[in-house]
């Protein structure tokens, strides 16, 4: 767990479009990791070519995921949202393993 | 072994027909049918009758308290109740209980897996208040036994491997030495991020302790009661108990992380568990920092499961194993710091 670098609170880790940011709990800081800034204005931009008439967002201090794009940081590649295999895996069934421990 | 659990399948089947129709009756039943046969649960099942031997070390006090549980009216419309089990002549090796028939999910109609019901099922669960005292729910438990099992058939998997090649530095003297698998490296590295109460080394926070749970949710807990159209509830409470909630939506998450389940899938699953007011995530907003944890778990479990029965069966992983061993390749490379995250 880190601790905030200006106020020594505890930092939370939080997920956006697959980047790891780093937001304290007392001063609502946010630390970003090296590339981390670059990741984020990249995505924002491809958001952006997505979605033209997006209207502003004043309350967004940073491009927050669609609601549909929650995942884990470590979660497979797909999940950036551009389709993946997803469709193959559901015709192909199951498989075993979604019905045992 | 192989003789013990046969005579338990012959027996458990004898008994459920002894119950699926009175003795004076003439019989036209079909003979009984095995629906599992692992050391941990034997269930067979003849006509509406399903018996069921539990593991042999089962706590039987607390497995008692766990089919009461599933009795208890409080949960009726979510836990399939169980039957009245007649007093055993003698003691037996592993306890057994007795169930109704059910319907199960169809494995070969993904599209009508019933996500929705399943989520409002623990939704529901979980808001229900402990009607008595329960055990610990036996998740964590579970994981560390299956990282258990891996390290032991990845052991013995090197031992035949050393022993064809004559290679002395691959004979397994130390029964922690780490596994040579990558894959197998992956999972161990997954497994020490964890928190220690998601190891089931220690009780479960209080916060995180405080919900029913059913401790082992997948596809296979699910079935229609009456059958065929009845509706859809929970089974198998060997893990049930008392402790962290979202542990029930973990395997769900770790699928949809790695790849196996579809996002509109999760996300019904997911919504419908919302809309029940289930407490194991905010009601909006990412669901994540709750969810990273018992998610992680469960991947690194079905990932050591799948190589543990790989080593065993001398096969490589299928497609499915594969996507999970891969996402614990990718929790292993997460920086410690956001390894332990917001939610341990």
């Amino acid at each position: 767990m880190m601790q905030c670098p200006k106020c020594h609170a505890q930092m939370n880790t939080y997920n956006r479009n697959g980047v790891q940011i780093e937001q304290c709990n007392g001063c609502r800081g946010i630390f970003l990791d090296y590339g981390e800034l670059e990741s984020l204005t990249r995505l924002e931009s491809q958001w952006a070519q997505q979605a033209p008439p997006a209207p502003p967002a004043p309350q967004q201090a940073y491009p927050a995921a669609p609601p549909a794009a929650h995942a884990p940081a470590w979660g497979a590649p797909q999940h950036g949202g551009h389709g993946g295999h997803y469709g193959h895996h559901r015709q192909k069934g199951f498989g075993r393993m979604l019905f045992s421990s | 072994m192989t003789t013990t659990q046969t005579s338990v399948v012959h027996d458990l089947g004898t008994l459920a027909h002894r119950l699926s129709h009175p003795a004076r009756t003439p019989c036209v039943c079909e003979p009984p049918q095995v629906l599992a046969d692992r050391p941990d649960g034997t269930v067979v099942r003849s006509g509406a009758i399903v018996a069921k031997a539990h593991a042999a070390d089962t706590d039987r006090e607390a497995l008692a308290a766990r089919i009461a549980l599933a009795a208890a009216p409080q949960l009726a419309g979510i836990l399939l109740p169980p039957l009245p089990a007649p007093a055993p002549a003698a003691p037996t090796a592993r306890p057994v209980t007795l169930w109704p028939l059910g319907a199960p999910v169809d494995p070969t109609d993904p599209g009508a897996a019933p996500w929705a019901e399943a989520a409002d099922l623990l939704a529901r669960l979980h808001r229900t208040k402990p009607p008595f005292p329960l055990p610990p729910m036996r998740g964590p438990a579970k994981a560390a036994r299956a990282v258990a099992r891996m390290r032991a058939a990845l052991r013995a998997d090197a031992t035949a491997v050393s022993c064809g090649t004559r290679d002395a530095a691959t004979l397994p003297g130390d029964a922690t030495a780490p596994p040579r698998d990558p894959a197998g490296l992956s999972v161990l590295a997954g497994w020490r991020a964890l928190p220690a109460w998601a190891r089931g080394e220690v009780p479960a926070p209080v916060r995180r302790g405080s919900s029913l749970c059913h401790g082992d949710l997948h596809l296979g807990q699910l079935v229609r009661h009456p059958a065929p159209d009845g509706p859809w509830l929970l089974i198998d409470m060997d893990d049930a108990g008392v402790g962290e909630p979202a542990w029930d939506l973990g395997r769900p998450a770790a699928w949809y992380a790695a790849g196996l389940l579809a996002p509109e899938d999760w996300s019904t699953f997911l919504d419908a568990y919302r809309s029940a007011g289930g407490p194991a995530v905010p009601a909006d907003g990412d669901p994540w920092p709750a969810l990273d944890v018992p998610a992680r778990a469960l991947t690194v479990q079905t990932a050591a499961v799948a190589l543990a029965k790989c080593a065993a069966e001398q096969r490589d992983p299928d497609e499915h194993e594969q996507l999970m061993i891969e996402s614990c390749a990718r929790i292993a490379t997460l920086p410690p710091e956001l390894a332990t995250g917001p939610a341990s």
